[in-house]
């Protein structure tokens, strides 16, 4: 199980869960980190940045290349992972368990415009060809 | 159409991560590339190099013609089988390739030159050959694959999936080859750790890959290649240095021979030229990870980064990087990476051999 049924997705493979808050809680999917590979720095946005949507906001590298982590809508940055900072490779074990940071949203409607699991999957097939 | 080596069938087999590297379809990994790479300093790993090109040259006058064209002295190969690393240059001085030239006799050497320069190469020589009317013979050898076995338990492996061949690596020393049957088995590689790069019939690469494994052998990708060869600190072409720089800015100066009178290609260029840059070794003392052409600011000016990654052994991140004469190891620099300034160290590479950590 690769793309979780119950996340929302970015076309630039950001994962987002929705909290009961309402609040997002954003990483980098299983696909993104298999294209990486083994990842060895990772730099998390700070808490009350603003963000607009689609801004770079956290780096990945892995040995093999840097890579931007984009906000997938607009809002406010609330908490990063510091454990995945401390632990690049956590994103290789579970790329779903290793959140990169939790954020606000600045337009409720903007989240009903994230990919659900079938239309990711459907972006993801789509690249491999 | 990507092309493939003799191995292509046996790295999809294995469940390899295959990529366009160059025009070639290679594994770059089988699963983790640090795993690969720990694989290389402590156990034994397996390369395919099969896209390097292997290149026989046969005359009377091969020495001759080898004297003018690179810039190392072919001179220093006398005893059969020995093996000497040089640039070719362009009469600018600039390096078209690096390669390996193995002396087998007075009408035969076998050449190795990259991948990604192969056709250029082939076409430069045949040219020097027919304007220097040396009536060589150039044949290219796809019918041979190259296989890479690195590591402290290389000989081991080796030993043990090609029986008789103990006889040769009990005696062979570094930087040397011999042949066996229609096999080449050279002690020489690209990851600062003892092993072999042997060739054999491309019919047989498969077999003797997987004979290989059976002996301990693990595969290895292309990404943990050039995390090992950084670490050793040898240049990658196309990166460290190209046709557009000089060998004297590029760490190479120990392989050109200015010391004889010889005359060769690029040798006027390189002794009119002034040196005014080095390249260096770099350790980054800031979190992050240094990058070939990130941007490095020096008390002497700027230089940049020509190869940089996250170095496995180390656990943190090194570069080569161009730089400005008169820097020294221990002083710092400053590297551009993204919007920041972060602090590098400049030290003498290699930064790892046979293990160890040299730093």
């Amino acid at each position: 199980m690769t793309i979780p049924a119950d996340l929302k997705y970015t076309p630039s493979h950001e994962w987002v869960r929705v909290e009961a808050d309402g609040t997002l809680t954003v990483g980098i999917t299983h696909h993104a980190q298999d294209l990486l590979g083994d990842m060895v720095f990772i730099e998390t946005p700070a808490a009350g940045r603003t963000l607009a949507k689609g801004e770079e906001c956290a780096v990945v590298e892995s040995v093999k290349a840097a890579s931007d982590v984009y906000a997938p809508v607009a809002g406010e940055g609330i908490a990063a992972n510091a454990d995945v900072e401390a632990s690049p490779e956590s994103v290789n074990k579970d790329a779903y368990a290793a959140w990169m940071f939790k954020m606000k949203v600045a337009n409720a409607g903007d989240v009903a415009e994230l990919l659900d699991a079938a239309a990711y999957q459907k972006l993801v097939e789509s690249e491999a060809h | 159409m990507l092309k493939q080596t003799p191995l292509n069938a046996t790295h999809r087999e294995l469940g390899a991560k295959m990529v366009d590297f160059g025009g070639w379809d290679m594994p770059v990994n089988y699963g983790s590339q640090i795993e690969e790479h720990h694989t290389v300093r402590s156990g034994c790993g397996l390369f395919d190099v099969s896209h390097m090109l292997p290149l026989d040259i046969r005359g009377a006058n091969v020495r001759a013609f080898l004297r003018r064209l690179v810039a190392n002295n072919v001179d220093k190969l006398q005893v059969s089988g020995k093996a000497l690393y040089s640039c070719m240059l362009n009469e600018a001085g600039g390096v078209i390739d690096d390669l390996i030239i193995y002396f087998m006799d007075e009408s035969w050497f076998r050449l190795v030159v990259n991948a990604g320069t192969a056709e250029k190469d082939l076409a430069w020589m045949e040219k020097m050959n027919a304007g220097w009317g040396m009536g060589l013979t150039l044949t290219p050898r796809r019918d041979l694959a190259m296989i890479a076995i690195q590591g402290p338990n290389a000989t081991q492996a080796l030993n043990e999936a090609l029986p008789g061949v103990d006889q040769i690596t009990a005696t062979l020393k570094p930087f040397n080859a011999a042949a066996m049957g229609e096999m080449f088995i050279a002690r020489t590689g690209y990851t600062g750790e003892d092993g072999f790069d042997v060739m054999v019939l491309a019919k047989s690469a498969p077999f003797f890959w997987k004979a290989l494994m059976e002996a301990g052998g693990k595969p290895i990708g292309l990404g943990a290649r050039d995390t090992l060869r950084l670490e050793a600190g040898m240049n990658l072409y196309g990166q460290d240095m190209d046709e557009t720089t000089s060998p004297l800015e590029s760490g190479l100066a120990w392989t050109v021979d200015l010391k004889t009178e010889r005359d060769f290609v690029g040798r006027k260029a390189l002794e009119a030229s002034e040196v005014t840059k080095q390249l260096a070794g770099l350790i980054l003392l800031d979190k992050g990870v240094l990058r070939s052409h990130q941007k490095i600011h020096t008390k002497n000016g700027n230089g940049e980064i020509t190869s940089g990654t996250f170095s496995p052994t180390m656990q943190q991140s090194i570069a080569l990087a161009r730089i400005p004469l008169g820097i020294a190891p221990g002083e710092e620099v400053e590297v551009e990476i993204r919007d920041k300034k972060l602090k590098a160290k400049v030290v003498k590479y290699p930064f790892v051999r046979n293990g160890k950590v040299l730093i």
